[in-house]
């Protein structure tokens, strides 16, 4: 148990995979730059250092799934090749042993062979190859201060012959001294105009039929992980080919397969608590919110729910968004419910009882909105 | 579990609802690309019942011949902790909680041990095993990080089924590498069904009230569902006749404590009430349990459904405003219940301050009155 671990997905295939039987997510990991999709202005910046062959310190920042990994392996393919690769790229993996030990042994052993120039590739392209070695370290944030402190010397160390960089969620969790070394790139969660082209592309290549609706609920559930969407679209065409006859795939699906709870069953719970919901405004007759609902059927509301199996953060997540983007709803008693909503957050983190949870929340809404 | 294990579906088909669910499990099993699974729902809802038809449905009736072996891991600071693991020539089942603190070493050692050896059975349907990880929920933080990795590396041999009653405690990163396969508890109809038709095999004619009100009483629990079944059966042969389905002695025990609370509020009623917990406790009656059918007796016992005059309504208006704020605290000492390291003293928090409550709303009320 190492605290990297080398990375034997991506650097060196070694349990063949069935390509049909790939997962998508690596199936089509962009290739080359010019594949990633969003993220122009980074993507800009380091194109200009493949001419240059000049590349900085890097430190690539931003929340999963948005091209972080895939855009640093890009650029080292670029720059090395097919053949170099291997011996020009380290890549590690944070894992759950923080000693920086095995870390510096491995960098050390890696920086210390010279790095050869060899520029026509076996593929007949032409390669910058620039004289140093690029050490990947995905997930930084996750390394203790100390093994950072130790990074830094380590990076003086090999300044001449290697280049780092650096991968994380949060920034901030990188000591200062480490991040100044770096040239800072922020990832974006993709756009959805971005999301909806890469997922079309995938969905061309498989040879499987997806509906507007169906990417835009991709694009919904997944907040801008292209990772997520990318995963929930393989899971869905899993499910859909495999029924006899295949079954096109369905916003339901995609819902299902995220566990995402049905607006319905979230706008009941809302009304339940005296929310009027959009669909409301419809009606004819407007719903009868002078006749409220008292303890009880909010109590048989939030055991329906749970006996459905949905879990409770997810609940709650959407119940929030429901409440407090309420169109009509006033400011006072959304901010009552955000507290509930907070306070149930950490329970849940620290493990309390879910429908405890909901049920304590959905009083408390209840009586923020009924008070008078 | 000795709740009629002879008729415990086996096959996919043989499962009662859900149906939609079954076919699902189906085509995956036998297509190529079985990918890692996720099952969740509330207990007794059918999960693991599920997970063995699925894999008899990869595997073959090879997967039901089981060995039980224990197995022994060396924590970093080189304690040897003792696992039970069930497992068959194609899968092996582990209860990962069971390792305590530790548990990231077992997930971390035997998912890599398996892993990395290949499928001896030359005739198996599939080239993975199936590791099946029950209460994934309770997974360490640390050991759903190790999962992580291990998930994505060694596809080509190894394929892991999750099972848990939520997912709110896994993390993301889990999630989005499995398919998740959500399990609702049955609702009444099905329930009968289930229950009619072990009834069935039984030679046994189930009432039909008898099985409406079993169901009910189940709260979607099939489980418990059976094992009330069982325990009438056992007391009264015909099932007919008006039924009282018996609490267990300690949900008796529960309604009591909850009625001595009502009935007086003093110091010397917490004494009495603590001795009680303690006496549960001793009884291996998880806190939290207490807590909640406490809560689901009393509570509900202060409605009163036909208020005609003011007053009444008043008190009714008042009682909504009171059982909110009980089950407020009951959820708030549950939590702190469970960080803390005496769930005695959070039960005791808990009923001084529901008798203060409860004595502040008398007091009002009595008040009120005079106004
Ligand atoms: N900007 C992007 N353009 C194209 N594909 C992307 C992009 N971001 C993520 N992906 C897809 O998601 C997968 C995971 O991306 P990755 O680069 O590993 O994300 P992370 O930012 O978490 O390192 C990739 O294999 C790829 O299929
Ligand atoms: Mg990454």
């Amino acid at each position: 148990m190492s605290f990297f671990q080398a990375k034997s997905t991506t650097t060196n295939v070694k349990h063949s995979v069935d390509p049909a039987h790939q997962p998508w997510v690596e199936k089509y990991r962009p290739k080359t730059m010019d594949d990633i999709s969003a993220q122009e202005h980074t993507i800009a910046v380091l194109q200009k250092t493949l001419v240059s062959t000049n590349l900085p310190h890097m430190l690539f920042y931003g929340p999963p799934g948005t091209g972080k990994t895939s855009t640093i392996l890009a650029l080292a393919r670029q720059l090395f090749g097919p053949d170099n690769f291997r011996n020009r790229v380290l890549e590690l993996n944070a894992s759950d042993e923080r000693g920086i030990a095995i870390v510096k042994e491995k960098i050390k052993s890696f920086a210390r062979q010279t790095p050869r120039a060899q520029a026509v590739a076996s593929d007949g392209n032409v390669y910058p190859c620039p004289p140093y070695k690029i050490i990947i370290l995905d997930e930084a944030d996750s390394m203790t201060q100390d093994a950072q402190g130790a990074l830094r010397r380590i990076m003086e160390t090999y300044a001449r012959i290697t280049r780092f960089c650096l991968v994380c969620n949060y920034v901030t969790r990188i000591i200062e001294p480490l991040a100044s070394r770096c040239s800072k790139f922020r990832f974006t969660p993709l756009d959805s105009t971005s999301t909806s082209s890469r997922l079309s592309h995938i969905a061309r290549e498989e040879n499987i039929d997806v509906s507007p609706e169906v990417i835009s609920t991709l694009i919904e559930t997944s907040g801008g992980d292209l990772r997520r969407s990318i995963t929930y679209l393989q899971s869905a065409s899993r499910l859909s080919s495999s029924t006899n006859p295949p079954v096109p795939i369905t916003p339901q699906d995609i819902q299902e397969i995220a566990g995402v709870v049905p607006t319905a069953v979230v706008n009941d719970f809302a009304r339940t608590l005296g929310v009027s919901v959009d669909e409301d405004m419809d009606m004819d007759d407007l719903p009868a919110n002078g006749k409220l609902k008292g303890f009880h059927s909010v109590q048989k509301k939030v055991k329906e729910i749970m006996r459905q199996g949905y879990s409770a953060s997810q609940i709650l997540s959407q119940l929030h968004d429901t409440i407090v983007l309420h169109p009509t709803l006033p400011a006072r008693q959304k901010a009552l419910s955000a507290l509930a909503f907070a306070e149930a957050d950490k329970a849940l983190c620290d493990g309390a009882d879910e429908e405890l949870w909901v049920l304590d929340v959905g009083l408390r809404i209840h009586k923020a909105i009924t008070a008078p | 579990m000795l709740t009629y294990p002879q008729f415990r579906p086996k096959t996919l088909d043989d499962l009662h609802y859900h149906q939609g669910l079954s076919i699902r499990l189906k085509s995956l099993a036998a297509s190529a690309d079985f990918p890692h699974m996720l099952f969740y729902g509330p207990s007794g809802a059918g999960k693991k019942t599920r997970i063995s038809c699925t894999l008899r449905e990869l595997f073959g009736s090879g997967v039901e011949k089981l060995k039980i072996d224990q197995r022994v891991f060396i924590s970093p600071s080189k304690r040897k902790l003792e696992i039970n693991i069930v497992q068959s020539n194609f899968h092996i089942e582990i209860t990962p909680s069971e390792a305590g603190n530790y548990d990231r070493v077992v997930i971390q050692d035997l998912l890599k041990e398996i892993a990395q050896t290949q499928q001896v059975d030359l005739n198996a349907k599939h080239r993975f095993k199936v590791v099946v990880i029950n209460e994934a929920d309770s997974l360490s933080r640390d050991a759903q990080a190790a999962l992580r990795r291990t998930m994505e590396k060694y596809t080509s041999n190894m394929r892991i089924i999750l099972c848990a009653n939520s997912t709110s405690r896994l993390i993301a990163p889990i999630k989005s590498r499995c398919l998740l396969m959500r399990v609702a508890a049955p609702n009444l109809e099905e329930m009968q069904i289930v229950l009619e038709h072990v009834a069935k095999k039984l030679k046994f004619d189930l009432p039909e009230e008898a099985s409406q009100q079993i169901a009910e009483d189940s709260g979607g629990n099939m489980r418990k569902a059976l094992l009330v079944f069982e325990t009438l059966k056992m007391q009264s042969p015909d099932l007919s006749g008006p039924l009282t389905i018996a609490k267990p002695d300690w949900e008796m025990y529960c309604h009591k404590v909850a009625d001595l609370i009502v009935q007086e509020q003093s110091p010397a009623r917490v004494m009495e009430v603590r001795a009680k917990f303690y006496e549960l406790i001793s009884h291996c009656i998880p806190a939290t349990i207490i807590l909640k059918v406490k809560l689901s007796i009393w509570v509900p016992n202060k409605l009163t459904d036909n208020s005609q005059t003011v007053a009444e309504r008043v008190v009714e208006r008042v009682d909504e405003a009171l059982k909110a704020d009980v089950m407020h605290w009951a959820t708030i000492y549950e939590g702190r219940m469970r960080l803390g390291s005496k769930k005695v003293f959070h039960l005791e928090a808990w009923t001084v301050k529901v008798m203060s409550l409860y004595k502040n709303f008398m007091y009002n009320f009595d008040m009120a009155d005079f106004e």
